[in-house]
C-alpha cells in the first residue's frame, strides 16, 4: 500500500463549547480518492476546516506528508501541497474568471509553469476558457464550482480536498463533476472528498468513512460500503 | 467667468488632497470594513513630519536662497520621509490598536480607531502646541497664467503628486500580484487564505500604503497652504471621509472622484454673494461651505446610497 499522505489523530473540535467532532480518526494514502460521507450537521465541512487550520482542533493530531500541521495558519498549510475546493465554491465574486485562477497559482512563482497550467485546466474545463474575462459572481453556479475546482488545481496540489462538489448541480453536471475528479487523480493528485450523493462518491472513491454526529461510525473500501446495511438505509435511499 | 475658473483650479487643488487622504479611508474599509477614525491624524502626522524636515533638518529659512539642486533634494527627501514615516505609522497603529481586536464585535476597532485619532492629536499638540504653526515656503512661489486663469507651481506639483499617486496605486491594485491578493482578502478572507494569501501582512500592505499615501498628501498641504496645526486633521479627515462615502466607500475610484467633487463644491460655494436668499446666502458663500458640502452629500446618498460609484464599478480594496 501506499504510504499515508493525510492523517488525522483523535481530533476533537469545538465552536466555542459546543463540541463538534469526536475522537476523528481517518487517513488518505497517496494516489486514492477517499470520500467522508455524513447527513446534514455531521460535521463534514468542520472536519475539512480543521485540516485547513480554518477552525483549531482542541485535541489531536494533523499531519501532511508526516509534518503536523494542526497548529499552522491556512496560508502555509495550502503551501505543503494541500487544495480546498471549499463548501459554497467561495469564488472571489468581483474578479475575472482569470484572476481567480491565477489567485490559485498565488503561491508559486514560475510564470511558464503557470502558463501550463493554465492552458492545461482550460482543456479540462472548456468552459471556463469560453470565459476568462467574465466577471466570476456572474457565472453560473455550475461553472462556478468548475471554477472553484481549476482554481484550486492551480496551485497544482499533491492532494485536493473537495467539500460536496456536487451541491446544487443538476445530474449531468454531477457527472462531469465526478468524471473529472477521477481524472485528476489520474493525473496523479490524491482525492479526499466529502459527499452526501453516497452512491455516486462511492463508485468511484477507493475507501470510505461515515461520519454521524461528529464521530466516525463506519470506515471501509467503497465496495464494501456500498453493500453495507446501515449506508444503505442512511445514504442510499432503503432497499 | 475668471473667478469661477479660477475657484474651479483651487478646488481642484484642494480635492485632490481630499482624494489621497480618502483613498487611505476607502482601502482599510473594503478591506477590513473599519472606518479608520485616525486616518485623517496620520495625515496631520506627514505635515508635522514635512515641517520637521525642512526646518529642522534642511534648516530652510528662505528658499529663495537656495540653489535648484537642494531645494530638489529638500522637496524629496522631505516627501520620502513623510511617506515612509506615516507608512510605518499606519502599520504600527494595525498592529497595536486594530489586529488584537479583528475578531471582537464591530463596535470596538472603532471605539480603538477614535482612540488612536485623539492620541494622535494631543501627540501633536505637546511638539507644536496649540496654535497654527506656519511653515516657511518650500519653493520659490511663481504665478502663471493661463488665458485670464492664475495658477501656481504649488499647485502644479499638488496636481502632478496626486495624479502620480492615484494612477500609481490605481496601477498596483489592478495589475499586480499583491493588488489581486488585497482584493482577494477584501472579497472573501477566508478563500485567500486558502490561495496561500498571509492575510495578516496583505491588511498590514494596505495600511502602509494608505498610511504612506496620506502622508504624501500632508506633504503637498504643507507645500501648498504653508501650515499646519494639531487637529488638521479631523478637518481635513472628516472631509476626506466624507468624499469616501460619496465616491462609495470601498471603491478606489470613488474616493478619487468624491475628494475632488467635495474640493470643487466647497471651492465654488465661496462664488456665492453675501446678499439675502434666494439671490445669495447671508454673509456669503463662505459662511456656509460645510453645510452645503453636507446637504449635498445627504442629497447624494438618499438617491444613491452606495455612493457615486457604488460596488458596482471598479475594485474594491
Ligand atoms: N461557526 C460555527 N459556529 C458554531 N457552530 C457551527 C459553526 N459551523 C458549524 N457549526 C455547527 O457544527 C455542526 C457541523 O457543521 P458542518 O458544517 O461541519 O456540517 P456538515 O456535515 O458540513 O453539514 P452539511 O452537509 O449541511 O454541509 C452543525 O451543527 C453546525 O451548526
Ligand atoms: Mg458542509
Amino acid at each position: 500500500m501506499n504510504e499515508v499522505m493525510l492523517q488525522l489523530e483523535h481530533v476533537d473540535t469545538f465552536y466555542g463549547p459546543i463540541q463538534v467532532l469526536h475522537d476523528i480518526n481517518l487517513e488518505v494514502r497517496r494516489g486514492e480518492i477517499v470520500c467522508l460521507l455524513g447527513a446534514n450537521a455531521a460535521g463534514k465541512t468542520t472536519t475539512m476546516k480543521t485540516i485547513f487550520g480554518l477552525v483549531r482542533p482542541r485535541r489531536g493530531r494533523i499531519t501532511f506528508d508526516g509534518q503536523r500541521i494542526d497548529n499552522r495558519p491556512a496560508s502555509d498549510i495550502v503551501r505543503l501541497g494541500l487544495a480546498l475546493v471549499p463548501e459554497a465554491r467561495r469564488i472571489f465574486p468581483r474578479m475575472t474568471v482569470l484572476e481567480n485562477l491565477q489567485m490559485g497559482a498565488y503561491t508559486r512563482t514560475n510564470k511558464a509553469e503557470i502558463e501550463q497550467d493554465l492552458d492545461h485546466v482550460c482543456q479540462i474545463f472548456p468552459r471556463i476558457k469560453e470565459r476568462l474575462k467574465q466577471i466570476a459572481g456572474t457565472l453560473s453556479g455550475g461553472e462556478q464550482q468548475m471554477l472553484a475546482m481549476a482554481r484550486a488545481l492551480m496551485s497544482r496540489p499533491r492532494m485536493m480536498c473537495m467539500d460536496e462538489p456536487s451541491m446544487g448541480l443538476s445530474p449531468l453536471l454531477v457527472e462531469t463533476v465526478f468524471e473529472t475528479i477521477v481524472r485528476i487523480r489520474s493525473e496523479g493528485v490524491t482525492i479526499f472528498l466529502v459527499e452526501q450523493n453516497a452512491s455516486m462518491a462511492l463508485s468511484l472513491a477507493d475507501r470510505g468513512y461515515v461520519l454521524q454526529t461528529g464521530k466516525i461510525v463506519l470506515s471501509d473500501t467503497a465496495a464494501n460500503l456500498l453493500q453495507n446495511d446501515l449506508v444503505r438505509q442512511a445514504y442510499l435511499g432503503g432497499s | 467667468m475668471t473667478l469661477f475658473l479660477q475657484l474651479i483650479v483651487e478646488g481642484l487643488v484642494i480635492g485632490s488632497i481630499y482624494s489621497l487622504v480618502a483613498l487611505g479611508y476607502t482601502m482599510v474599509y473594503g478591506i477590513i470594513e473599519l472606518i479608520n477614525f485616525a486616518h485623517g491624524d496620520i495625515f496631520m502626522m506627514g505635515t508635522l513630519v514635512s515641517l520637521f524636515m525642512v526646518t529642522n533638518v534642511f534648516h530652510l529659512t528662505d528658499v529663495s536662497k537656495m540653489s535648484l539642486g537642494g531645494m530638489l533634494v529638500m522637496l524629496i527627501v522631505t516627501c520620502l520621509a513623510s511617506i515612509v514615516i506615516c507608512a510605518l505609522l499606519g502599520v504600527l497603529i494595525e498592529r497595536i490598536a486594530y489586529r488584537p481586536l479583528r475578531n471582537a464585535p464591530r463596535l470596538a476597532p472603532l471605539i480603538s480607531a477614535i482612540g488612536v485619532s485623539l492620541a494622535l492629536e494631543d501627540i501633536a499638540k505637546a511638539i507644536i502646541g496649540p496654535n497654527p504653526v506656519a511653515a516657511p515656503y518650500l519653493v520659490p512661489l511663481v504665478h502663471y497664467s493661463i488665458g485670464s486663469v492664475d495658477i501656481t507651481n504649488t499647485d502644479i506639483i499638488v496636481l502632478v503628486v496626486a495624479l502620480v499617486l492615484m494612477v500609481g496605486l490605481q496601477w498596483l491594485v489592478t495589475s499586480t500580484r499583491i493588488g489581486r491578493a488585497m482584493r482577494a482578502v477584501a472579497q472573501d478572507r477566508e478563500a485567500a487564505a486558502l490561495m496561500g494569501v498571509n492575510v495578516d501582512r496583505v491588511i498590514a500592505i494596505t495600511f502602509l500604503i494608505g498610511a504612506g499615501i496620506a502622508g504624501a498628501g500632508g506633504f503637498v498641504f504643507l507645500l501648498s497652504t504653508n501650515n499646519t496645526v494639531f487637529n488638521i486633521g479631523f478637518e481635513l479627515g472628516l472631509f476626506a471621509f466624507t468624499a469616501a462615502v460619496l465616491g462609495g466607500i470601498g471603491n478606489l475610484v470613488g474616493a478619487m472622484l468624491g475628494g475632488l467633487v467635495i474640493g470643487l463644491i466647497r471651492a465654488l460655494v465661496t462664488y456665492i454673494p453675501d446678499r439675502d436668499l434666494p439671490f445669495g446666502l447671508p454673509h456669503g458663500g463662505v459662511a456656509w461651505q460645510d453645510a452645503v458640502v453636507f446637504a449635498i452629500l445627504i442629497l447624494i446618498l438618499v438617491f444613491r446610497p452606495t455612493g457615486l460609484l457604488g460596488q458596482q464599478l471598479a475594485e474594491k480594496v
